[in-house]
Formats: structure tokens, sequence, C-alpha cells
């Protein structure tokens, strides 16, 4: 596969009245097929609404001015079978009154045009591929039974149960600790992999996010920064803003925070 | 099966649910333990309760058996509360879901029709509806449906409005349901719990409201009602109290098990929002 997946042009999105500072600002980007492109940013620089918008989750009142194309479909997305989206937090993201079996099999059922039990045999393969011990009682499990963990595993699940060939990850690992985080990373890597999925990781850890992607694209104030291949980005970073992003990220090695603070 | 369990755990939830079997095992057994029509003449007039055997409730003015009175009064009750709040919940739901779904201009029609139903006193409303309709149960249970409706459909438009704004809906929206399935499937058995909760209160007050109506002899002349039996006793209040005591008193434990059920449920529901761990 290659080729570009989706490109955008001039692309902006307005959240409707009084409101006039634009979330998304003139953005000119390509998503190419079978890439793995982090959208990295810090809170209100857009890299929400780029997911929502791709997902055609916009409220009503927003305003959308640009071009969006999807040359690889031909075709505008149909939620679901062309696309999967994995929400911030798998608390609300799962309906509490169906069962894990129920929520994944209702996108095999939908698009792949299995009856229940089939859909169901595959949710519990694809809970099999998450890695979640014991499928078969999961299926029948209730979401306030699972950790936040086992949450988004079964998000992730249900979101790539339809074989989409886009998976959008909007902030798929900022409820989970560090230790989980690991390992959502490391799943939806291995799962983007293995089906030659296009994978839009939405995230504003630059650190999380450029251990496996292969494009990084920076937002700032509902702007493009800059994007560009990891090693190049990280390497020489065009802007400051990245440069600052970068030398901001932190770890064990760093002093804390408030040790410099005090005198 | 583990809600009716968390039920069967509270106190008030227990009596409730006994208090509301014994009615209703009364209701049902109404032919076998008192055969023919309840209003017929049976025996002697104004005959005290427990005098006679044939009698154990004694007999009213007429010379009509107060028990069989008394049951076939609790089947009317329940008949009639049940089903004008049934009728009442439907009709709740069903605009408050419209409201919180089409938004804008619907909302807004639709919830100033609610509004003029709520500033008038329900029981002022079923009166001025029976009296010009005329008098038959279909009517009554329309009438008192009409003074409850307006707040099963607030609440479920506020419930819609705060859920379908929840994650889990817009994550239905992307893997491609349709946005009347989202409604039932996704949103409406989510909304549903504290109108559940409601509709038990809605049954208390339909079934003081019928009692009230044929009090004022708005109700169906040709069945038994406890609010009749009422009503006829007063002429008599000083030498046969317990003409009107009895239907009083099955009035207000009725009125009482419907209101401890309720609040067995509101606290076995309220339970299960707090499994989130």
């Amino acid at each position: 596969m290659s080729g570009i997946f989706c490109s955008l042009r001039q692309f902006s999105v307005t959240y409707a009245r009084g409101n006039k500072a634009a979330a998304l600002d003139r953005i000119d980007l390509d998503i190419k097929a079978g890439e793995r492109l982090a959208i990295i940013g810090e809170s209100g620089s857009g890299k929400s609404t780029l997911a929502r918008a791709l997902a055609g989750l916009l409220p009503d009142g927003a305003k959308v001015g640009g071009e969006m194309h999807w040359p690889a479909l031909g075709h505008p997305p149909r939620p679901g079978r062309d696309f999967g989206f994995v929400f911030q937090d798998p608390g609300t993201s799962l309906n509490p009154l169906l069962t894990i079996g129920e929520q994944i099999a209702e996108g095999a059922r939908r698009h792949l045009g299995l009856g229940w039990k089939q859909a169901l045999i595959r949710a519990e393969e694809l809970l099999g591929r998450v890695r979640m011990p014991q499928p078969d009682k999961v299926l029948r499990a209730f979401p306030h039974q699972l950790s936040g963990g086992q949450r988004q595993r079964v998000a992730i699940a249900a979101a790539v149960a339809a074989r989409p060939a886009l998976l959008i990850a909007d902030e798929a690992t900022s409820a989970l600790d560090v230790v989980v985080q690991a390992e959502i990373v490391r799943l939806l890597d291995g799962l983007v992999r293995e089906d030659g999925m296009t994978l839009v990781f939405i995230t504003h850890d630059i650190a999380l996010a450029s251990g496996f992607v292969d494009r990084i694209a920076v937002f700032r104030d509902a702007r493009l920064v800059e994007a560009g291949p990891v090693r190049s980005v990280l390497s020489a970073p065009k802007s400051d803003y990245t440069a600052v992003m970068i030398a901001s990220h932190r770890d064990l090695s760093t002093p804390p925070l408030i040790a410099e603070a005090s005198p | 099966m583990s809600r009716f369990r968390r039920l069967l755990s509270t106190p008030e939830g227990v009596a409730g649910l006994a208090i509301l079997a014994v009615l209703l095992l009364a209701a049902l057994s109404a032919p076998i333990v008192s055969p023919g029509d309840p209003l017929r003449i049976a025996g002697r007039a104004l005959l005290p309760p427990f005098a006679d055997p044939a009698f154990p409730l004694g007999t009213d003015r007429l010379g009509r058996d107060v028990l069989a009175g008394l049951i076939y009064g609790a089947r009317t009750s329940l008949a009639v509360g049940l089903a004008a709040a049934f009728s009442a919940m439907i009709l709740g739901v069903c605009v408050g879901m419209a409201a919180g779904f089409a938004g804008r201009i619907v909302d807004e029609a639709l919830m100033r029709v609610v509004d003029a139903f709520q500033i008038v006193p329900g029981f002022l409303l079923a009166l001025a509806f029976v009296s010009t309709i005329g008098v038959s149960t279909p009517v009554v249970v329309l009438a008192i449906a009409l003074g409850a409706w307006a707040d099963p459909a607030r609440l479920t438009r506020a419930q819609v409005l705060a859920i379908r704004e929840q994650d889990y809906v817009a994550s239905a929206r992307v893997i491609g349901m349709h946005p009347v399935e989202i409604a039932f499937r996704e949103i409406l058995p989510n909304a549903l719990p504290p109108v559940l909760a409601l509709s038990a209160t809605i049954v208390a007050g339909a079934i003081l409201t019928e009692a009230a109506l044929s009090f004022l002899g708005l109700g169906n002349p040709n069945i038994a009602t406890w609010g009749s039996m009422i009503a006829e006793g007063r002429s008599v209040l000083r030498s046969a109290a317990y003409l009107s005591v009895i239907p009083g008193a099955a009035l207000a434990v009725t009125v009482l098990g419907v209101h401890l059920f309720s609040e067995g449920l509101v606290n076995a529901l309220g339970d299960d929002g707090g499994r989130t761990a």
C-alpha cells in the first residue's frame, strides 16, 4: 500500500457562535496509506478537533472550510468500516449497559455481514488479539467489571472489529498510567503492523509517540507547525516550538519540578 | 435478577413489595372470594364489622357488602392507577426523547407544551376533562395521564441531553450505527432508570387522583371504587364511621405501599450507579 490515504488542503474548523478563533487554521497535511502518523500538540492545539473532523464527529454548529479528500477510498469514509476510532477515556467510551461481547460484535455484525453468533466468535478472537485474559468470560462481562487498561483494550478491539483501513486513536493513552500506556502503545503498534492499517495517533506525549510512529506532525494554536519523519523532527526540529517541546520532555533524570521552584 | 435481589435487600422495598403483593392477590381473587356484583344489595343495611360472619366488614347504607366493595375497589384502583401511570410514562418518555433529540425549535415547542401542562394542577385538569367528555374508565385513565406526563417528559429530556454527549454515543456513531438505533439501543436504556424510579410516584398519584374523582362522583358509577365508598359513607359518618374509614385506610395503605416500593427501587437503582470501580 502506498499513496495518499487522506489529504487535507487549507482545512479549517471553527466552532460557531461568538468564538471567532479557529480550532484548526488552514491545515495542509497528507496521511499516507499504511503509515503511522503521530499528531502532537498541547491542549487546545487543535489535535482533537482534527481527529473529530476526520471521523465526522464535529458538533452540529461547527464550520468547516478547505478540502478533505480520501484518494485511497474514492468516497467519504464510512464510520466503522473505513476507520475505527479509539477515545481518550475508556471509562466513558463503552456503554455501561451492554456486555463487552455485544459492543465489539456490533461493528463486525454491521459491516462484515455476520450473524450475531459469528460476530460474537469474531469478538472473542479480537479479545484474544488485544491480549485479554479469558476472552470467553470477558465477552459476557460489563465495562464496570474491567480495569481502565482492559477497557481500553476492549475499545481498541471494538474499533478494529470491522477491519478498517484507518485507526484513529485520540489521546488513547492519556487516561492511563505509564505502564499501561506502554502496553497499549505496543498493542496498537502490533495490530497496525499485522493488519497493514494506517494509524493516526494523537497525543501530547512526544516521547511516547516517537518510539513507534513513522512521522510526526506538530500542532500549536490551531496551526500545523511542522511535519516530517520522526528522526528528522527529533534531531533537527525546524521550529523553535518543537525544540522547546522536545527539551521540556521529562524523565527520571530531569531535576524535579518542585525542587526547581523552591529557592 | 441482581437488581431484584437488591430491591429485596432494602427494608422499604420488602415492605412495599409485600403490601402490593397482598393487594394484587386480593384484586385478582375478587371473583373467587366474593362472586357476583359487589354493588348488589347483599344483606341487612348498616351491619357493623365483625357482627355477621357472612359480612366480615359489615354492610353499607343500602346493604352492600363492604368487603366485596373493598376488594373490587382494589381492582379499580390498581388498574386505573397502573394504566394511567403507564400511559403518562409512555407519553412523557416519547415527548422527552423527541425534544432531547430534535433540539432547537422542536425542543422549545414541546417544552412549552410541557410547561402548559405543568402549570395547571393535574387534578383540576382531570376534573375538567372528565366532566366535559363524560365518565368512563378509559376517559378517567386518560384524564389522569394528562396531568402526570409532564414530569417524566422533562426528566427524560434532561437525561437524553446529558447522555447524547457521552463518549459511548460518539463511539456508536463512529462504528456506523444509525441515529434511530443509537437512540433506542444506546441512549434510551441509559436514560430510563431515573424515569422508572419516578413511575412509582406517578402510580401513587394516579391512584389518589382516581379516588378523588370518584369521591366527587366523577368515576365510573357502575364499578366499585374506594373513592365512591368513602363518599357514600360520608352521610352516615357519625353513626357508621367504618364505612368511610375502611376504604380510606385501604387507600392510605396502597399509596404507602407504592411509595415504599419506589423508595426501595430508587435505592436499588442508586446502588447501580455506584458500581463503577
